[in-house]
């Protein structure tokens, strides 16, 4: 067999998942009053970014076949960090973006030693370690505020040359400075392997601690990127309980539409990406169709329920029903 | 003789009250074969381990070129060369074979993994594995048991092993693949390796070993240069029982006018099933031989009801009857029971209890309006302990507590619980020791005599003559021979399995 088949299986999820959000996108401007504009785009791109950068950080967790409920939380505290420290001079500004990056960082592998020395369950690591994360950024802002350095915040919320949003170069970059080193690195390598059969890795001599380590912590480190963009677009920082438990369960939405699989070992932040994109595409779906706010949430998650359905079509063509059974 | 690469000296590992291993001592030397037989439970798995760095000894020293060692983990144990072909594959289901050959050492450049370099180390390792067919690319999850198991022999050469331990990682191939896999450890041994094989076929260690070591009760009961004892004599070593009680007496043919428990006619499935038909009368045992793979296992599963979209027919008891899932499978007017392949996820809860184990096949024939009987099902539970012998601490610990062998009986003993008419078996014996064998085969032939008709699916070549009144020879989803009584030779066997004489069947 040829090794484009083999290729294209691995990168099946993702490209579908590309190709339903180019779908929707084109229906979306279609049907909106201003049409295909750069201010359209700009608008759509800074909503969807913010969910992606949360999905990407979930998937690293999701793919060693754990789950972290503390991706909002991070999301929110490192919004709220933000507020008070992007600010100032340039050097203020600096150190600043570096404090929240590290903040989301350690927040992840404090998550991650809980479940790997502490051997907790990741739910539940991860629901009392997002209780205690939240607790914190409320305690930073007990009111919305701050003044986060609109020049920088601009120029990444912004359009560039030719009308392409920046903050999604800002993705980009950072998921080629991180996801594409990730996926070729021995310790992403053993990331899968942890999902996939974590018994089969230990004995494969991989180093399976580190790489737990190094989801929870990436997990936590995107989480900040996200509430980073955040207090860009809202130059300000809002230890709002809402939006952290909505990114929380948005990303795992996302990464579902995105073809990763909850069971572990398989799937990809490219594809994590795409499915943020679509889950937000069709929330601005419902809003230039006009259909009632009361019945968006009922939508919502007849959408999910179907993307998830779609992915389980294969069951019905099983022939072996020992197979329904996973391997 | 050169000194030993690696020498175990009063090793001692125990588990809880178990004493896995007790005192051992040990001496492998480059260049050598090494066997290591005994009964499950007799200490082997745990001495690989200890080796392998999986687990650490309590006491006594492993010496290394002389030196003392101590593995922390598996890498540890690879990094001084060191590596083990484990029975439960190390591999990973979602990773692509390349990347499972060189999982842990990967080609890197600039320190991340060179994938072109990777597959062109993957192949060559495959290919030395006598495996050039499988793709690099493939996923491991795609593969069947038996490629799997070359897979993992590729990976283990991949680490450049100076010690290679194989722990009965030959148990799923198929006989063209255990002869070249044999070429691979011989040269292995020409090149200097020393190597510890598993194994309980005798004739493999005949074939291979240099020096056997067989282990009874966690010790390394006689160590001897291979071939200086007889088989009869080594069995006797491992299990202190004569040998030649393994296979009960067969009884008479069972007359051909009477009616048959399980008919079945033309039965195909998809690509893998083509036009079976024959019959199991009560009283019988018949075999399915061939290669390994060539829709054995299918066959069983249709017959049970798991597989979609099966044609033909299947009669019990002359009634025409459409399987629609196990659970009507194996309903009192079917009678049908299936042990399946592997144990430890399509037959055992592990973490249940062995009671709960024991009773989940036959919980509405103890149970009143949905409710269990506890009475009934101690009842129920015990007599089936006492049937097969099972060797328990007491029937409330999990099932996973047991050695292979007895949670292999409780498999068993679930099913016969069920008062099956019609007992189908997928080598029920595989990585089993040999008294256990020696009482399944009798208990198979029970069965038999009580009016069971017995469908056995065996890799085994010597089972399958010593077990059954017929045999159903397949290839490529066809039966292309029936060998009955006498007829059934390891030479009859070998040539229809290669299909050398199957031009009246295609």
């Amino acid at each position: 067999m040829s090794d484009w088949r083999f290729h294209l299986r691995d990168a099946k999820g993702t490209l579908s998942a590309a190709a339903v959000f180019v779908l929707l996108f084109a229906l979306y401007t279609l049907n909106h009053p201003a049409g295909f504009s750069a201010n359209v785009v700009q608008t759509a791109a800074n909503k969807g970014v913010l969910l992606a950068f949360v999905a990407v950080g979930q998937t690293f967790v999701v793919l060693t076949a754990g789950i972290d409920l503390s991706v909002g939380a991070i999301f929110i505290l490192a919004n709220c960090l933000a507020s008070v420290l992007v600010t100032g001079t340039p050097a203020h500004v600096a150190l600043g973006l570096a404090a929240v990056l590290a903040a989301g960082l350690a927040c992840g592998l404090a998550n991650g030693a809980l479940v790997v020395y502490g051997r907790l369950q990741p739910i539940v690591a991860t629901i009392a370690s997002g209780a205690i994360y939240f607790g914190l950024a409320l305690w930073l802002r007990p009111e919305p505020g701050g003044d986060v350095d609109s020049t920088l915040a601009d120029a990444l919320t912004g359009q560039l040359a030719g009308g392409l949003p920046a903050s999604v170069l800002v993705l980009a970059a950072v998921l080629l400075l991180v996801w594409v080193p990730f996926r070729r690195s021995l310790l992403g390598r053993a990331v899968y392997a942890v999902g996939s059969a974590e018994a089969s890795a230990y004995l494969s001599g991989l180093p399976i601690r580190r790489a737990r380590l190094l989801a929870y912590a990436l997990a936590g480190l995107f989480s900040a990127l996200g509430g980073l963009m955040l207090a860009f677009f809202t130059y300000s920082g809002e230890a709002s309980a809402t939006n952290a438990s909505t990114y929380t369960l948005d990303s795992i939405a996302a990464i579902v539409i995105g073809g990763v699989s909850l069971f572990g070992g398989a799937g990809s932040a490219v594809g994590a990406v795409f499915g943020a994109l679509i889950f937000r595409t069709i929330n601005d779906l419902l809003f230039v169709f006009d259909l009632d706010p009361l019945w968006q949430p009922l939508f919502l998650g007849l959408v999910l329920l179907g993307a998830v359905s779609l992915g389980s079509l294969r069951l019905l063509r099983l022939k072996n029903r020992l197979e329904l059974f996973g391997s | 003789m050169t000194p030993p690469l690696l020498s175990l000296s009063g090793i001692a590992k125990r588990y809880g009250a178990t004493r896995a291993l007790d005192g051992v001592d040990l001496a492998l030397h480059p260049g050598r074969i090494h066997a290591v037989l005994g009964e499950n439970g007799a200490g082997k798995s745990s001495l690989i381990k200890c080796m392998a760095g999986v687990v650490q000894p309590d006491a006594g020293t492993m010496t290394l070129d002389g030196t003392p060692v101590r593995f922390a983990d598996p890498a540890a144990a690879n990094a001084a060369g060191i590596v083990c072909v484990f029975q439960e594959l190390s591999l990973i289901p979602d990773l692509s074979v390349a990347d499972n050959i060189l999982a842990a050492d990967p080609p890197r450049r600039f320190g991340l993994i060179d994938r072109r370099e990777q597959r062109h180390r993957a192949e060559e390792l495959l290919a030395r594995a006598g495996a050039e067919d499988i793709h690099p690319l493939a996923l491991v999850r795609d593969l069947p048991l038996s490629r799997r198991q070359l897979v993992e022999i590729a990976k283990a050469l991949g680490r450049r092993p100076r010690l290679l331990i194989l722990d009965e990682a030959t148990s799923a191939l198929t006989a063209r693949d255990v002869a070249s896999v044999f070429r691979v450890l011989k040269d292995l041994r020409r090149q200097g390796l020393a190597l510890v094989f598993i194994s309980h076929r005798m004739g493999e260690i005949a074939e291979l070993a240099d020096d056997c070591s067989v282990f009874r009760n966690g010790r390394n009961v006689a160590t001897f240069p291979a071939g200086t004892r007889s088989d009869g004599e080594v069995v006797e070593m491992m299990i202190g029982r004569d040998y030649s009680h393994a296979y009960p007496a067969k009884p008479p043919p069972v007359p051909e006018a009477t009616p048959p428990a399980l008919a079945v006619r033309d039965l195909g499935w998809g690509d893998r099933l083509h036009g079976l038909s024959f019959a199991v009368r009560p009283g019988e045992v018949v075999g399915l031989g061939g290669l390994d793979g060539q829709g054995q296992r299918e066959l069983l599963l249709a017959l049970f009801g798991v597989l979609r979209g099966t044609s033909g027919e299947v009669r019990v008891d002359g009634r025409p009857v459409a399987l629609a899932s196990p659970a009507d499978a194996k309903a009192a007017r079917n009678g049908i029971a299936l042990i399946p392949e592997d144990r430890k996820t399509e037959g055992l809860m592990l973490p249940m209890s062995v009671r709960e184990n024991l009773s989940f096949a036959s919980l509405g024939r103890v149970s009143r309006g949905g409710v269990i009987d506890r009475g009934a099902e101690r009842r129920a539970v015990d007599e089936m302990v006492q049937l097969l012998a099972i060797k328990a601490a007491d029937l409330d610990v999990p099932v996973a507590s047991l050695s292979g062998g007895n949670q292999q009986k409780v498999v068993l003993a679930k099913w016969l619980m069920t008062r099956p008419r019609i007992v189908l078996l997928a080598d029920p014996t595989r990585g089993i020791d040999v008294g256990t064998k020696a009482e399944i085969y009798r208990l198979l032939r029970r069965l038999a005599d009580e009016g069971a008709a017995v469908l056995l699916y065996s890799t085994d070549y010597a089972e399958l003559i010593g077990c059954c009144d017929r045999v159903l020879v397949l290839y490529g989803g066809r039966i292309v021979r029936e060998l009955a009584g006498d007829a059934i030779t390891e030479r009859a066997l070998v040539a229809s399995a290669l299909n050398m004489n199957g031009a009246e069947a295609a």
